[in-house]
């Protein structure tokens, strides 16, 4: 163990490109596997939500489904379609994955734990979510095809229109915690309240602004209609085949664990414990390891986007777009001078 | 070379490349997209400058929100570029001339030495904590308050303005309101059973 970490040390002062790279492959690696856990979470738990058994047949209980769902998608044909731009065809499934891969760079798994810890860790993601519309307005036009073009078109405004919203809840964030830096946001929500010092009951509706928000940029139902399938058959990637569809899929459900680690991180707590500070439970879990904490509330945030998913019929466009700019906006507005107010006159328990 | 001036001569040729290509493509679409990827090398380049408040931004506005709009337009036109390029040849001495002219006087205020490195020196490298969001953001709410607001004004004008032109309400035109659509109630508004003897 010790020549490990002397090997560790070594590598940090000679050969720094190498130690960032394998702490990348460390963040990347289970982030993948996540991803494709995450799928089969998704079918499981929508199976049981309708009475259904879900995948069952590959491995124990299904559990190597998402393998095999994988390994098919890689030996499958790539089709492109004759009318193809064939260029921007392949690079717009990497423009999604790689926005969704790259916020991880800035995200604390733990006091310090962290790739990249800058002070605009928030305005990095702020800017880099906005970046991965490019891949379904890139593959929609490059397809050649009117329902790909459709569902690129309901998409980027769909997204531009939800980027507004979920930028003035972050902004409510980082006025509340005086810092764009993700550990310091955390570390604001430290108190002896436990899970009632976190920002979710002081910043209530930006809280759930930013979680619908993140609904609607991540192309979900119930604001998938980007996808449509009753309306324009897949929307963008109708046209997509094998292994760049396996990226956009990959790019879709990891864009999906961001937003629920972000909603955990801003929002509650990151890897604070709920019970710290309380009398008899804070102790008691005292020797929980705050990654598990994170893991934990990641989790219930993503069973809320396969739950959202189970039980809402789609939205109709024009009350997407409503919703949006005449609901959400103002309400965050709202809330951003009611959170300075709080903030400049110190309220108590959250801001003093 | 260091790694900085190796990293600064890296983007500077690809945001060079890409700003020839926005103007040499013939498609309009591919044109928009170069226009994404030189916005983008030119944030990164004002990284190095340690201006990340500024890269950021840039990233957010102009490549996250304007060129999504800018692409969503350019993407919808048909354009035909045949009748684009009809006065190309006809046109040619006029923008020759311009161009040239625009190079002079470039030239003539950056070459002029009045920003040579004897009166503006490089500013020194700052450290590690500096942060760039919480510097300019001291300035902007305290020294220039006022200009700033003006500005924000002025940028309220323009908003309402635009969507004012956008209001134009034709009596033909069909509306929904959310707000009877939601008190709507199925017996007395939707449905209405009549009672009428059986004809034959």
């Amino acid at each position: 163990m010790d020549s490990l970490m002397s090997l560790w040390a070594w590598l940090g002062e000679n050969l720094i490109a190498l130690q960032i790279l394998i702490k990348i492959v460390i963040i990347v690696a289970p982030l993948m596997l996540c991803v494709a856990y995450f799928t089969y979470a998704e079918r499981k738990l929508i199976g049981y939500m309708q009475i259904r058994i879900g995948p069952n047949r590959v491995g124990p209980k299904g559990w190597l489904q998402p393998i095999a769902d994988a390994v098919k998608l890689m030996f499958k044909e790539i089709i492109i379609p004759s009318g193809a731009n064939k260029t921007l065809f392949l690079i717009a499934p990497m423009l999604t994955l790689g926005p969704a891969l790259a916020a991880w760079a800035v995200f604390p798994f733990g006091d310090g734990l962290v790739l990249s810890d800058i002070n605009a860790g928030l305005l990095y993601l702020i800017a880099l979510t906005s970046v991965g519309v490019y891949g379904v307005i890139i593959s929609g036009w490059a397809s050649n095809s009117k329902y790909s073009f459709l569902g690129a078109m309901r998409s980027a405004a769909q997204i531009v229109s939800y980027e507004i919203a979920m930028g003035f809840a972050l902004v409510g964030v980082l006025v509340a915690a005086g810092s764009l830096n993700l550990g310091e946001i955390v570390n604001a929500q430290k108190g002896d309240g436990g899970l009632f010092n976190w920002f979710w009951l002081p910043l209530l509706p930006l809280f759930l602004i930013y979680f619908i928000s993140g609904v609607a940029e991540t192309n979900r139902a119930p604001f998938d209609v980007a996808e449509g399938e009753s309306e324009i058959v897949a929307g963008f990637h109708v046209e997509y085949s094998g292994m760049p569809f396996a990226v956009f899929f990959l790019g879709e459900y990891a864009n999906m664990i961001l937003i629920s680690a972000l909603t955990t991180l801003l929002f509650l707590g990151g890897w604070l414990s709920p019970f710290a500070g309380w009398p008899v439970l804070g102790p008691l879990f005292d020797w929980v390891p705050g990654m598990v904490w994170l893991f934990l509330k990641t989790a219930f945030v993503g069973f809320f986007f396969l739950w959202l998913r189970a039980t809402f019929p789609r939205y109709r466009y024009d009350q997407i777009m409503r919703l949006g700019w005449k609901v959400f906006i103002p309400i965050t507005i709202v809330w951003i001078m009611a959170v300075g107010l709080a903030v400049v006159y110190e309220m108590p328990w959250w801001f003093d | 070379m260091t790694f900085e001036l190796f990293t600064f001569y890296l983007f500077a040729a690809i945001l060079v490349f890409a700003a020839t290509m926005v103007i040499t493509r013939k498609n309009p679409v591919h044109s928009a997209l170069f226009l994404v990827l030189a916005f983008f090398t030119s944030a990164a380049i004002w990284l190095l400058a340690e201006a990340e408040f500024l890269a950021i931004v840039l990233v957010l506005v102009y490549v996250g929100a304007v060129m999504v709009l800018f692409l969503f337009v350019v993407m919808m036109l048909d354009i035909d570029v045949a009748t684009m390029r009809a006065g190309f040849v006809r046109n040619l001495p006029l923008a020759i001339l311009i161009a040239v002219a625009m190079v002079v006087e470039i030239f003539l205020v950056i070459g002029s030495g009045s920003f040579s490195l004897e009166n503006f020196a490089s500013p020194p490298a700052l450290p590690a904590d500096y942060n760039n969001t919480r510097s300019l953001g001291s300035v902007l709410y305290t020294e220039y308050m006022y200009p700033f607001e003006v500005a924000a004004v002025i940028l309220l004008v323009a908003i309402i303005a635009a969507i004012g032109l956008t209001m134009r309400k034709r009596p033909t035109t069909k509306y929904q309101d959310p707000g009877k659509q939601v008190r709507v109630r199925k017996g007395e508004d939707r449905v209405s059973v009549l009672k009428m003897d059986a004809e034959d």
